[in-house]
């Protein structure tokens, strides 16, 4: 599919490469904060496409060069070298050595190198460039450089690199028309030597290694079977990929280790070594400082304050409570919008659809559904906002940098509070937050402990139990026992988060190290169009991703709540059928006087409010009789210790796709459903019924602070895991907390002489 | 022997081996390789990690590693 086709031309930049040969498909590779992704966007447009890779959570965002169909641009996660730790980094890694399933190796990569950093960012370009396929370096930030008091000389490092350079600004847009250019000129391979020098006694090795590998798997290109051989030597991970592919070469690099290692080679090192041994000089040559060069950069001068012994741990309190202040109060007023608007669709539905089974299906199953996943939106939308301005500004690192030490403690790392702290908004957007992490060790830990934090689904049934309970009193200054109650749930939660990450580090995961070694990125001015495309990809995944299972469980627990249909007591039919005989007559006497409009609307009105109860009843017999109602009844027993009766045990099933909805199933089952637009009317009949008490509604509550009432929590969960292991573990932990401290907080409290 | 993490906030040094040839292969493509140039600009509030200038950039570690890397006094 050659859309638009473009003269190949002669002229190569390099005199003994390979003719440059039409681009099709092209990958941008770079380290993290490097301004890759403006690159993208400015290549691409906004017309991308997010999708995934094979087996794993990655997601793989490619679009088309603007003004060229026929050019792919695939965006690849940020990685500091081609030795991959995380799941991101392995994703990159798989694309560019063209092991990655379903995906051909790319034509040309483009690596996008900030410029104010270009020892450690060219560190990849060479072991990209020893990969023999075509090469562009991107050099970003140019604009930082000249600000640095720093003079780059682009031509010379273009001549020492023996690949094209192209000097960009991303954000303003400059230099793009260039890299363009060059894409679509064609790029030519590399010159096949190799411009750093590896030690010589490890070089030896790999030659002979890397034609071993040559015989054994012929697949691979030739000129990528240095670095190939090379990897091996160095890294457990890759090497074991060779274990069953290519046994005789797996077993030719155990015994040059073992050798190397008798020897005393630091071969670990010599890569490292070798390419920053060539890097060092070359940079020296290209860069020169001006002399007014400040020896602090802005950047510097900013951290000595957000990164202070005082001031950057309140900062960093001030920021973290102004993002809770946004999720939780300006996300309401959308919250409840979408319900309503949830609501007003169901009504109009219900007008347009006959009575019966499709209707019920349509309003309560399959609307009920989609709202059930797009309330979460606001709170979602403004927590990757956040999220993003943290990443985009560079703060983010700073958050990990401060926290470090306290996370340790607890068997967590400082890369680990941003997920868990994404937890009180929601799980799901959280567990996918703690990708970042590139220790598996602390990547599992987090996401195993992010559920507990008290996420916004549970705040509806605290407030709802708090409000109908908890007496409005006042207890500590402005704090009230309201108030008070509401922080405790919040800090039973937390603090049984991070026990529950110690009690994995030291008994689970006992003796696995872990590391922390992080970049701390140079602060920069937050871009807030690139911030807002990635709240949205991030949204729409979610939507994608969890909204399709509460989704269908929302149809279940529908399809359980309505069915075996109920007998309905004879009394509620004879006062139905006496209600809508007298509004019938009525309106026929009404019309026989002629009567004025008023007199009808008055009727109906009267008819309305009396039909409510009459339905609402109606509703509770038929929730009684359901299969849930009947779980409730068989699984009485189990959670009568907790002081939980069969209809709080049907509402604690219903919820299970999302814990909110244990109010909507306590609005029916005590025949409030209709006239449960406010909720006062919920609580006063929750506090009507001698089954339920203030010491009932704290083991409620903290029942519902440890149970993992959530599967879109658990799917989300065995997708980043990858396995159904560790979901299932996390499910069976929640329940057994939530069990006991149910238990101990209900018969602890009849001890005590609270009924 | 002074290793990283005996240099305090401002002082800088020049690494000069490893106390053990296990350390995170992540810190070595990081560039504090032997003969590279340390400075320790600050550490975090509590103490621990460690925020260091090498090859122009920031890079934090913990002392827990610090403390494996050898360095000469600047």
């Amino acid at each position: 599919m050659s859309g638009s086709c473009h003269e190949p031309t002669t002229t190569t930049l390099l005199s003994d490469g390979q003719a440059p040969a039409i681009v099709h498909r092209v990958a941008l590779a770079g380290n993290p904060n490097v301004g890759k992704t403006t690159v993208f966007n400015l290549l691409t447009g906004l017309r991308q496409k997010v999708a995934n890779y094979p087996g794993v959570t990655v997601e793989r965002k490619s679009g088309r060069l603007i003004g060229h169909e026929d050019v792919e641009i695939v965006d690849l996660p940020g990685t500091y070298s081609l030795n991959p730790r995380s799941m991101d980094e392995r994703v990159a890694y798989d694309v560019l050595v063209g092991r990655m399933r379903g995906e051909p190796a790319p034509d040309v990569v483009v690596c996008v190198v900030d410029a104010t950093n270009l020892e450690r960012n060219l560190y990849l370009v060479t072991q990209i460039m020893d990969l023999g396929r075509p090469v562009v370096v991107a050099l970003n930030m140019m604009d930082a450089v000249a600000e640095n008091g720093l003079e780059l000389d682009v031509n010379t490092l273009a001549k020492r690199l023996g690949v094209p350079v192209v000097p960009m600004v991303a954000r303003k847009g400059q230099g793009i028309d260039r890299l363009k250019e060059i894409l679509l000129r064609g790029v030519p391979s590399p010159t096949a030597e190799r411009r750093w020098t590896l030690m010589p006694a490890v070089a030896s090795v790999v030659e002979a290694l890397s034609q071993q590998l040559g015989e054994e798997a012929p697949d691979i290109p030739e000129r990528q079977r240095f670095f190939e051989a090379l990897s091996a030597l160095t890294s457990d991970t890759l090497l074991d990929e060779w274990r069953t592919r290519a046994p005789r070469f797996y077993q030719a690099v155990l015994a040059a280790r073992q050798t190397l290692e008798a020897r005393k080679v630091p071969y670990r090192q010599a890569e490292m070594i070798g390419r920053y041994g060539w890097l060092s000089p070359l940079v020296a040559e290209v860069l020169r400082k001006r002399p007014d060069a400040q020896e602090r950069t802005l950047s510097d001068r900013i951290d000595a304050v957000l990164t202070h012994r005082i001031a950057g741990p309140l900062i960093f309190l001030g920021i973290l409570l102004l993002i809770f202040q946004a999720i939780f109060s300006w996300a309401v007023p959308f919250m409840d919008a979408i319900e309503t608007a949830v609501a007003w669709t169901g009504e109009q539905a219900r007008t347009l659809l006959p009575d019966g089974f499709v209707e019920d299906l349509i309003v309560d199953g399959a609307l009920t559904g989609v709202g059930n996943v797009l309330v979460f939106l606001p709170q979602i939308l403004l927590l990757f906002f956040f999220l993003g301005l943290m990443e985009d500004t560079g703060y983010m690192a700073r958050t990990a940098f401060i926290m470090d030490r306290l996370m340790r403690r607890l068997g967590l790392s400082g890369a680990s509070v941003v997920p868990l702290l994404s937890g009180y908004a929601c799980a799901v957007p959280a567990i996918m937050a703690a990708r970042t992490l590139d220790n598996e060790r602390d990547r599992i830990i987090t996401i195993m402990v992010t559920p507990l934090m008290s996420c916004s689904a549970r705040l509806p049934v605290y407030t709802l139990f708090i409000a109908a309970f908890i007496p409005s009193v006042p207890v500590l200054g402005p704090l009230n026992a309201q108030g008070l109650a509401m922080f405790s749930l919040y800090l039973l939660g937390t603090s049984m988060a991070f026990a529950a990450a110690w009690v994995l580090k030291t008994f689970v995961f006992k003796g696995e190290s872990s590391y922390f070694v992080m970049e701390l990125p140079p602060y920069r001015a937050p871009q807030f169009k690139q911030i807002i495309y990635r709240m949205l990809d991030r949204a729409k995944a979610f939507v994608t991703r969890a909204g399709k299972i509460i989704f269908s469980l929302s149809i279940v627990i529908w399809f359980l709540a309505s069915f075996p249909r109920a007998t309905l007591d004879p009394e509620l039919l004879a006062q139905r059928h006496a209600l809508e005989t007298w509004y019938l007559q009525t309106r026929d006497s009404l019309h026989a006087v002629g009567a004025p409009l008023e007199a009808f609307e008055a009727l109906e009105a009267t008819y309305e409010d009396r039909l409510t109860p009459i339905t609402d009843a109606e509703a509770a017999q038929q929730i009684r009789q359901s299969f849930i109602g009947r779980l409730g009844h068989m699984l009485e027993p189990l959670m009568r210790p907790l002081g939980f009766d069969w209809k709080i045990t049907a509402g604690i099933i219903s919820s299970f796709p999302a814990r909110e909805v244990i109010v909507g199933t306590m609005a029916t089952i005590y025949g409030v459903a209709h006239a449960g637009e406010n909720e006062i009317i919920l609580r006063e009949a929750l506090r009507a019924d001698p089954a339920f008490s203030p010491l009932v509604a704290v083991s409620l509550m903290v029942f519902y602070v440890f149970a993992l009432q959530c599967m879109s929590t658990l799917a989300v969960a065995r997708r980043e895991l990858d396995t159904w292991k560790w979901p299932a573990v996390m499910w069976g932990y929640m329940f057994a907390l939530a069990y006991l401290f149910s238990l101990l907080v209900y018969q602890g409290g009849r001890l005590l002489g609270f009924e | 022997m002074t290793t990283l993490k005996d240099l305090r906030p401002g002082e800088r040094g020049r690494v000069t081996g490893y106390v053990t040839d296990r350390l995170p292969s992540r810190i070595l493509e990081m560039g504090l390789l032997p003969g590279t140039i340390v400075e320790l600009v600050r550490l975090a509030p509590l103490g621990d990690p460690l925020d260091l200038k090498v090859r122009g950039f920031h890079l934090s570690i913990r002392k827990h590693e610090a403390e494996l890397i050898l360095v000469e006094r600047l």
